[in-house]
């Protein structure tokens, strides 16, 4: 899970406060594994540091300080290059191809062709592994077996969330209306 | 070993590639099951065809085999049109530049194995001890060893379609169609076959067009194409 591109990606819509970027990120991509506080604000000051993001305002007023935080251009920057760039395929990216999806969807842009480079890079990796598999002794076969069933099942799970594009963009969408 | 339609022989080739379609178009009834499809396929290439069931997967290669003509675009083999070849002349080429592997092998259950393997060559003319002793050599190279006497109900899974690989292989074709080959094996089996099936096509520089909604089967292949609603994307030429 890459949770500072999470983040990048709901701030690409409107600059948010910590609190309900936790909340958004807890509603989109970790509904069975909420973030803490702690990691956001840290992820934050990181990605200040970075240059990413910015601090809009602060606003006074019941309780603490309230820090909202922009997206800055060269976040914008980060956030393309990362939905646009196929991870480098290992097993279990799942969090991280299901944050790109959502993204996707939350921002409009189109969703097979981030597909098909994932899917893409993934092959790219079985068919390294293949060739050394059909070259090694049988260890060496079989240490890449572990890492080939796992690669297909992270494309299983691509192809299925694929074929399920349109009612997940229904269902986030609702979700951005009541958000 | 091929003896291509006379229609086909009277053009020279000059597309690189061995098999090519352009603008493909299939429908099936008011369903389009490919629309507007262009593939081409090198010579010696292996391509994996990916896509969601229902997507115009076993369509592409249908066209692409010459087995259902398109209603639209066009189909070269070595750079002659075969689209609009008549049944006859589309058969001979099936038979004589074409291997097929299909996911249950289809040998005939009353024939053994090397008869099976022999087939395309009897039905291309060939006098039968040539043709079995041409089938029997595939046997040692396919580790069927000892089966050639052994009908389709005596055989595992594997074994058939080895001997079903086999039979794709022994006219020495152009190009091998194998849709699912692999699907109804488990996966020491389904492995063994495509190690076996991409060795020999690359042994006699054929070229392979693999249907396969299997990531590890798709991954002998060199490329993918991805079927879609009955276009191509994803590929990577």
């Amino acid at each position: 899970m890459s949770v500072p591109h999470a983040l990048l990606g709901l701030l690409e819509r409107e600059p948010h406060h910590g609190y309900d970027l936790k909340r958004l990120f807890d509603a989109y991509f970790a509904p069975d594994r909420p973030l803490a506080y702690a990691q956001v604000y840290s992820t934050l000051a990181r990605m200040e540091g970075r240059g990413q993001v910015r601090l809009e305002g602060v606003e006074r007023v019941d309780g603490p300080d309230r820090r909202r935080f922009a997206i800055t251009g060269d976040g914008h920057m980060e956030l393309e290059r990362w939905l646009n760039e196929p991870l480098v395929p290992e097993p279990h990216l799942q969090a991280a191809l299901f944050t790109k999806v959502v993204l996707a969807i939350l921002s409009g842009r189109p969703v097979e062709p981030l597909v098909d480079a994932e899917r893409h890079a993934h092959l790219e990796r079985m068919r390294e592994l293949t060739a050394i598999r059909r070259a090694g002794a049988l260890q060496i076969a079989l240490l890449a077996d572990y890492c080939l069933f796992h690669l297909e099942a992270d494309l299983r799970w691509l192809d299925v969330t694929a074929a399920r594009v349109d009612e997940l963009r229904a269902q986030i969408l609702t979700l951005k209306e009541k958000s | 070993m091929t003896a291509f339609p006379s229609s086909v022989l009277a053009l020279e080739s000059t597309a690189p590639a061995v098999l090519a379609a352009s603008g493909l178009v299939k429908r099936f009834g008011q369903t389009e099951a490919l629309r507007g499809v262009d593939f081409s396929l090198a010579r010696g290439e292996v391509v994996a065809v990916m896509g969601p069931s229902g997507s115009g997967k076993s369509t592409l290669l249908h066209c692409l085999a010459g087995i259902l003509p398109p209603d639209g675009g066009s189909v070269t083999f070595e750079g002659a049109r075969i689209d609009d070849l008549g049944e006859g002349d589309r058969s001979r080429l099936r038979r004589t530049a074409f291997g097929f592997v299909f996911q249950f092998g289809q040998l005939v259950p009353e024939l053994s194995a090397l008869e099976n393997v022999s087939l395309p060559l009897l039905l291309n003319g060939v006098r039968r001890s040539v043709a079995e002793a041409a089938a029997a050599e595939w046997f040692p190279r396919l580790g069927l060893d000892g089966m050639e006497r052994r009908r389709p109900g005596e055989m595992s899974g594997g074994q058939s379609q080895r001997v079903a690989v086999a039979r794709a292989l022994v006219t020495e074709p152009s190009v091998i169609f194998a849709d699912e080959p692999t699907g109804a094996l488990d996966t020491i089996a389904g492995e063994q076959v495509m190690e076996l099936l991409t060795s020999a096509a690359a042994g006699q520089n054929t070229s392979v067009l693999l249907v396969t909604h299997e990531a590890r089967v798709a991954a002998f292949a060199e490329r993918e194409i991805v079927v879609r609603d009955g276009r191509v994307s994803g590929s990577d030429r």
